[in-house]
């Protein structure tokens, strides 16, 4: 069924990592099989982190190959930076397999996101001015902790549990998926898209590419490919209730922006409180009460509603 | 009009006699069978005893444990503090038991009633009042979807706005709605009295059997084989009683409510040989 909650500050910085790991956790109940977050820190003039990954966490298991392999790919994938001009300000292993870059580069992004995913293995989570894109195995205390997440100071952030239905149980299949080739823009849904296939084809003809088989990437793509056709973050997502079929409630962020949309049937739960200065929703109120143990008034969004909240 | 009193009244609102007659279909329960109505393990309790739990600490199942634990020792009044909107609090009482929840409620709160008579300061999550059997659940917030999902008896009532498919499969009871209820409210309705004073969503009473919606606000489309049919004096008149038992009033007034019943066509349906159901589809 899927765990998928969002907060916002509005107008201030707060420690998101820490406040979405509490919401995330309270929803591991409807996704034990991994947790992902998106997380929107305070950009830097000229600056973008690149998050990127060289292999599964499964494969670190398999062999000793594996351990060689990952520094091979990483090595190449600095090469292919260095060939396209992006000056590598700073590095970090988050972890074995996955590593978060500070970069700077003003050239084509999908030219430089498309050579780097051309090396084996390697798969971009998300590039951002202010957007770090963290996803893994395990629930949000685990991934949290492995990724340091508890540190990070922003004015958004977005997450997942995930519980894998229609595909497998991997961290291309985990959400949230970032809108290849845009910047900052990240997506969570919960739910099934029954018109998946169809829709991608198109998307794939349109130059878009997929990373998984998961409906929901399918969500980021189309936000992405209305949103490079001229359209606003609420126009596309109004657009998406009348063109994605299904039940689905999804959460997007953009790199000052919190969105929420859900289908007309109202199938999947949304719980929203929003006051003066913030705005937190989740699948369950328990999540919100995580961060805000005292009570409060929270709503369900009507069916087909879509909301758009700025930090 | 007046003069009539309730047990009257209710069996010429058809509360005691609509029964489903599709081969399929069969009555469980009838309200005459008084040893239907006490559960012969129910605990004797005195509602001038009184206990609180403070669930802060306390897992779901403790905190229900617990007020089992309470009425075993005779407390008829109970008082849940900080529930935190916990999932499945306050689920299977089949006993006479004041319990008061003392804040909001998560998902499947107060299912399987048979008796009690709660109230929620707060707000409640999806499916509150499941499978509602008896006693009446008051909320003064708002509530999640399925907001009375399959209830059989008893009185479920939130003040605030609920979300969609209020009382699908409702089979009996009363749900009443302060404010809006969301999209296919009252889907696959059997029986029982639903009252939306706010608007109804997309698809009101989608292929209902039986039973009556009251709508004070604006219905954003009816479902299939819902059809609106004219206010008689004795559903006005019950709308006002049942209205003032809780607090509530409708802006335009219980005269200006719309009706919807079924149109009986795809309850039809049910009665036809497998040929001729061959020949519908």
């Amino acid at each position: 069924m899927c765990g998928i909650a969002g907060l916002i500050h509005r107008g201030k910085s707060s420690n998101v990592g820490r406040e979405l790991t509490s919401m995330l956790q309270s929803l591991k109940h409807r996704g034990p099989d991994s947790t992902g977050f998106a997380l929107y820190g305070n950009p830097k003039p000229g600056e973008h982190v690149l998050r990127f990954k060289v292999a599964e966490q499964e494969d670190m298991r398999h062999g000793f190959k594996i351990h060689d392999q990952v520094i091979e790919r990483r090595a190449e994938v600095d090469r292919r930076l260095d060939e396209l001009g992006a000056r590598r300000i700073s590095e970090e292993a988050a972890t074995e397999y996955a590593f978060r870059y500070w970069i700077s580069f003003d050239g084509d992004m999908k030219k430089l996101a498309d050579y780097i995913e051309d090396v084996e293995g390697a798969e971009i989570l998300s590039i951002g001015n202010a957007l770090e894109l963290v996803k893994d195995l395990g629930d949000a205390t685990r991934v949290s902790g492995q990724y340091g997440l508890a540190e990070f100071d922003g004015t958004h952030a977005i997450g997942h549990t995930r519980m894998a239905t229609e595909s497998d149980v991997d961290i291309r299949s985990a959400h949230p998926y970032w809108a290849y080739p845009f910047n900052d823009i990240s997506v969570v849904h919960n739910g099934q898209l029954t018109n998946y296939w169809g829709f991608r084809r198109e998307m794939e003809r349109r130059g878009h590419r997929f990373m998984s088989n998961c409906d929901s990437e399918l969500i980021a793509v189309y936000l992405a490919d209305r949103m490079d056709r001229g359209e606003d973050l609420e126009e596309a997502m109004r657009r998406s209730v009348g063109e994605l079929d299904g039940v689905f409630t999804y959460v997007v962020a953009t790199s000052d922006k919190l969105g929420m949309a859900k289908d007309v049937m109202a199938a999947k739960p949304m719980v929203l409180y929003e006051s003066d200065d913030f705005v937190a929703l989740a699948s369950e109120e328990v999540a919100i009460r995580s961060v805000f143990p005292h009570e409060i008034d929270t709503y369900d969004p009507y069916e087909g509603e879509v909301m758009v909240w700025q930090s | 009009m007046a003069e009539l009193d309730q047990a009257h009244e209710s069996y010429e609102l058809g509360m005691h006699t609509e029964q489903l007659s599709g081969r399929t279909q069969q009555v469980f329960f009838s309200a005459e069978e008084s040893d239907n109505l006490v559960y012969p393990w129910a605990p004797e309790v005195d509602f001038d005893k009184s206990a609180e739990v403070d669930a802060e600490s306390l897992g779901q199942k403790a905190v229900n444990a617990e007020i089992r634990r309470l009425m075993s020792e005779g407390f008829g009044t109970i008082t849940v503090r900080n529930p935190g909107a916990k999932h499945s609090l306050g689920v299977g009482i089949l006993n006479r038991l004041n319990l008061h929840f003392d804040g909001s409620l998560g998902y499947f709160g107060c299912g399987l009633l048979d008796g009690p008579n709660v109230t929620v300061s707060g707000r409640v999550g999806w499916s509150c009042g499941e499978n509602m059997m008896a006693g009446t659940v008051v909320i003064e917030k708002n509530g999640g979807s399925t907001f009375g999902a399959a209830i059989r008896g008893g009185d479920l009532v939130c003040k605030g706005d609920v979300g969609s498919r209020t009382g699908i499969d409702q089979k009996g009871g009363t749900v009443i709605v302060g404010g809006r209820a969301g999209a296919f409210s009252g889907f696959m309705m059997q029986r029982g009295r639903m009252v939306i004073l706010g608007d109804a969503g997309k698809n009101l009473g989608d292929s209902m059997y039986d039973g009556t919606i009251y709508v004070g606000g604006r219905i954003e489309d009816l479902g299939v084989d819902a059809v609106e049919e004219e206010l008689t004096d004795l559903d006005r008149h019950w709308l006002t009683r049942k209205l003032a038992q809780y607090g509530l009033e409708t802006p335009n007034g219980v005269e200006n409510m719309t009706k919807i019943v079924s149109g009986k066509q795809l309850w039809n349906y049910d009665n036809l040989e497998p040929t001729e159901k061959k020949l519908v589809l």
